[in-house]
């Protein structure tokens, strides 16, 4: 039954992550675009309970920082300046789920005083909220191309699989086709095109809706094999004796043969394209500046002088690996969990 | 001063021949060097560099890219040259000119007894043959632009075997600067070619070594695709220094193919390069740290030449084609709306956030780099959103309640500025402009583009709303700008190529441009130009944002290393650079 404990954990695990990113602008302490011109590349601020003097504070608070030219990061932390932590305080506007009006969040520091998570970058913007609101391009991105690519996957797959002959021959073809395809080329080609008039992220969701569309070929495939081999099932053989229509006998008894496969499809295009959206902003195609996305958090570190000076800016990176983890444990639990249930 | 015939130093080497040089004057005559101002320095030695990516072609007419101009600059001369360091001309292949009272006509004598690297003889017939190639409009050489002037080719014509004299339709101020770059071709190897029409073909990168000769102090030696191009001494080069040795003192000279500035760095930080030309302001800040441990010294020379800013599409688009930025220039037309943009942007947080203070902040084209041109007198008027504000509430600006900003009939103010994706600086820049803007309540998008589809858009399509770019020039000399500041010009970024000025402004700029182009007194030239920067300052057709400091590296190996702001900064005396 282990199998069962990993799955449910991964999920449950993965329900937690989306939430947080849903609801970035309430645990995120500051909005994304924030800048701190005086705080560039600012080290992650440490969390104190225990003051100068040795003190135990059960409110945790941090100091302030001041330029200091001769630390190796160009801070250091001014004692003099203590800001506690206060949790649901009042801070930025945004809108919690997107829909109410807010300004709540889960915590923060008064102002002058900073709290960075995960340091600040070039314009000393709070590394962890922009991870936070990242993940909504990110994780969007992820869903949309996935939901297209399994939508036309299932369609296509359905039909070359259940009716064979010259339909199949020409959808498989055309499938290939796009497999063949260049897509990062061909998403430079659409970006060049694009009018500018139209607000950065429509643009990145236009590209993201070009490689979902691209994509649905892999899905396709899989779902034919399914279907060719449900097709001989002597259920649906029956069903069809009775004169069932073509419509109904897909409906009823083809697709319900392909769930396991659509899941399990699901659980793995997902982190294939959120890495393709991180692939795309890594190469300045995705987002467009101010907005946060994992792939331009990790762009920033093509910079040689970022990569060998501010730690703090691979933390992003290090954070998705258990991200996609988390996806492809849950894929891997359910496709044993398929395998071990009888269809 | 323009006129000035001779150089202080040319005195002493032509006394030098009139001892010798008679009697074989025919065959061959006596060597006329140039003595370079430099003493010290010994022979030998092997000097690497790294350079971004392969030169496409040897051929000086042909060249266009940044790395194959750099080698061909190590192989070949030219008449007339700038110096980099002083930004004034010298002589170089001619010892000496002289001009026509009227300025149209230039006369120059060749220094006698050169050769070219195969060892074969330098003569006036060289020069004619180097500039009939660089003016044969089916070459289309990039140069034949400069070589126009007042509407027609220069032409030449060859007075002896020593002398030639240059014909213009119209004076040009600049006119010794027109020689420098323009490369004397071997008329001996390249004729036939020419003459075939397959003057395209030759001196490609891969040809043999016993093919090319050039008046450079290099010659070529070896190319390694992929990998490296090796330059040897040239043993015939026409300069000395002070003790009488013949340059360059440098045996060999290595271009490593690195393909990118990161790459550069490594390698230069590893002391797999001597010499690391222009990179970014933060590579400083990681190489300055190590500088006494690894040998090696940076010099930040401070501005360039190189100024960034930001503008709007002025030109007259077709409202039915394009109505969304049709409906948008009426804002972007309104110089109240363009200077309420130049006084919101917060230049100093870009000079020390994108640039870690190694730039300067601009109000105009010139920057403090350029010090003959530079005008002192142009106003800095300070970040002011206040006043920002002021300017875009008389020209009937308004703000909603949520404090975004519209115009007199309501629209939001939306715009979006185009960068080069590839220009990691320019969209850092724009993006803190995209912070600032919102503070007047301009919502500002950004749109990163490849950088070819970016120049289309700009020149010829003229599909976008507003942009960040960077503009440098070769040469110091307003000249090199016309391109930019007439209204006819195809670098005219904001409206390029018009008939007619579109504003009474441009018609000024224009005529300015074409009074200092043929006016020959130095001051009087200066007064014009400072005029078209006060234009530039005051109708913000471009609103000059910041201009970089140029950034270089040597190792300490390398001597008499003195890295110039003009282009190619660090290479510009290479026959004068030696190993310790």
């Amino acid at each position: 039954m282990t199998h069962r404990h990993k799955l449910w954990a991964a999920l449950a695990l993965l329900v937690c992550l989306h939430a947080l990113v849903f609801f970035a602008g309430f645990f995120a302490p500051y909005d994304f675009a924030a800048q701190n011109r005086d705080l560039t590349f600012a080290p992650p601020t440490r969390i104190h309970f225990l003051d100068a003097a040795g003190n135990f504070h059960a409110r945790p608070f941090v100091y302030g920082l001041k330029n200091d030219p001769t630390s190796a990061d160009g801070y250091a932390v001014d004692q003099a300046r203590v800001y506690p932590m206060r949790f649901f305080s009042r801070g930025s506007a945004y809108r919690f789920g997107r829909v109410l009006p807010s300004g709540l969040h889960l915590f923060g520091v008064d102002d002058p005083g900073r709290l960075f998570l995960m340091g600040t970058d070039a314009f000393g913007r709070d590394q962890f909220s922009c991870f936070l609101y990242g993940g909504r391009i990110s994780l969007m991105a992820g869903w949309i191309a996935a939901a297209l690519s399994l939508l036309i996957g299932i369609i296509v797959g359905t039909l070359a699989g259940f009716y064979g002959g010259w339909i199949d021959q020409i959808l498989m073809r055309g499938g290939e086709l796009f497999l063949a395809l260049p897509w990062l080329y061909l998403l430079f080609a659409v970006r060049a095109e694009l009018p500018l008039h139209i607000a950065g992220w429509q643009v990145f969701l236009l590209l993201v809706a070009v490689m979902g569309l691209v994509g649905w070929a892999r899905p396709a495939r899989l779902i034919r094999g399914v279907v060719l081999s449900a097709k001989e099932r002597n259920f649906v053989l029956a069903a069809r004796g009775f004169g069932a229509s073509d419509m109904h006998v897909i409906c009823r008894h083809v697709l319900p043969q392909t769930y396991g496969v659509i899941l399990t499809q699901i659980t793995l295009l997902i982190p294939q394209y959120v890495l393709a959206e991180v692939t795309l902003s890594f190469l300045g195609l995705g987002a467009s500046e101010p907005i946060p996305s994992w792939g331009t958090q990790l762009a920033a570190l093509q910079q040689y002088y970022v990569l060998s000076s501010f730690w703090w800016m691979f933390l992003p990176a290090i954070l998705l690996v258990p991200v996609f983890l988390l996806y492809y444990a849950a894929a891997d639990a359910l496709q044993e969990r398929l395998a071990s249930v009888p269809l | 001063m323009q006129r000035v015939p001779f150089w202080n130093y040319c005195v002493f080497v032509a006394a030098a021949t009139l001892s010798i040089g008679y009697a074989r004057a025919q065959s061959h005559p006596a060597e006329e060097p140039m003595v370079a101002e430099v003493s010290s320095g010994h022979a030998g030695g092997r000097l690497v560099l790294a350079m971004r990516s392969e030169p496409k072609t040897l051929n000086p007419v042909l060249a266009q890219d940044a790395p194959s101009r750099d080698v061909i600059r190590c192989l070949t001369a030219d008449l007339i040259h700038i110096n980099r360091g002083s930004q004034k001309t010298e002589p170089a292949l001619a010892k000496s000119w002289t001009a026509s009272r009227d300025g149209r006509q230039y006369t120059l004598r060749l220094r006698r007894g050169l050769r070219f690297s195969d060892g074969q003889p330098l003569d006036a017939d060289d020069v004619v043959f180097s500039f009939q190639v660089y003016l044969d409009e089916k070459i289309d050489s990039s140069e034949r632009d400069l070589l126009v002037v007042g509407g027609k080719p220069i032409s030449v014509e060859k007075v002896d075997q020593y002398t030639v004299r240059f014909e213009m339709a119209q004076p040009d101020a600049a006119a010794e600067r027109l020689f420098d770059g323009i490369a004397i071709l071997p008329r001996h190897l390249l004729e036939g070619a020419y003459r075939k029409g397959e003057f395209a073909n030759a001196w490609s990168v891969s040809m043999a070594p016993a093919e090319f000769a050039g008046l450079g102090p290099f010659r070529l030696k070896e190319y390694v695709p992929g990998q490296r191009i090796v330059l040897e001494r040239n043993p015939y080069y026409w300069k000395e220094d002070g003790s009488g040795h013949r340059l360059p003192y440098l045996d060999e000279v290595v271009f490593l193919f690195v393909p990118n500035e990161d790459t550069q760095v490594i390698r230069f930080q590893a002391g797999d390069a001597d010499i690391l030309t222009r990179f970014s302001a933060e590579n400083f800040a990681v190489l300055e740290k190590q500088q006494a441990a690894k040998h090696y010294h940076l010099d930040d020379l401070g501005a360039g030449l190189e100024y960034n800013f930001m503008f709007f599409n002025l030109n007259g688009v077709d409202p039915k084609a394009q109505p969304e930025i049709a409906r948008k220039q009426e804002w972007f037309e309104d110089k109240r709306f363009r200077q309420a943009v130049s006084e919101a942007i917060d230049r100093d947080s870009i000079v020390r956030l994108v640039y870690n203070g190694r730039a300067t902040p601009l109000w105009t084209q010139v920057t403090p780099g350029n010090r003959l041109w530079v005008d002192p007198a142009i106003a800095h008027p300070a970040l002011s959103v206040a006043h920002g504000r002021e300017l875009l509430r008389s020209a009937g600006f308004s703000w909603k309640s949520d404090g975004s900003l519209q115009d007199s009939h309501g629209r939001p103010v939306e715009f979006s500025i185009l960068t080069s994706s590839s220009n990691a600086q320019r969209v850092k820049i724009a993006t803190l402009i995209q912070d600032d803007l919102s503070k007047l309540g301009m919502n500002v998008q950004i749109n990163s583009l490849e950088f070819h589809t970016m120049v289309d858009r700009l020149l010829t399509s003229h599909d976008y709303e507003a942009a960040v770019m960077g503009l440098v020039s070769g040469d110091a000399d307003p000249t090199s700008e016309m391109n930019v500041w007439m209204s006819s010009g195809d670098t005219h970024l904001w409206h390029p190529n018009q008939t007619q000025p579109a504003t009474p402004w441009e018609a000024e700029m224009d005529r300015l441009m074409q009074q200092q182009l043929v006016e020959l007194d130095h001051s009087k030239r200066k007064r014009l130009y400072d005029r078209v920067q006060e234009i530039v300052a005051d109708e913000l057709p471009v609103i000059c944002l910041v201009s970089p400091n140029i950034l270089v590296g040597a190792s300490d190996r390398v001597g008499n290393f003195h890295a110039a702001i003009l282009d190619p900064y660090t290479l510009w005396n290479i026959d004068q650079l030696y190993i310790q």
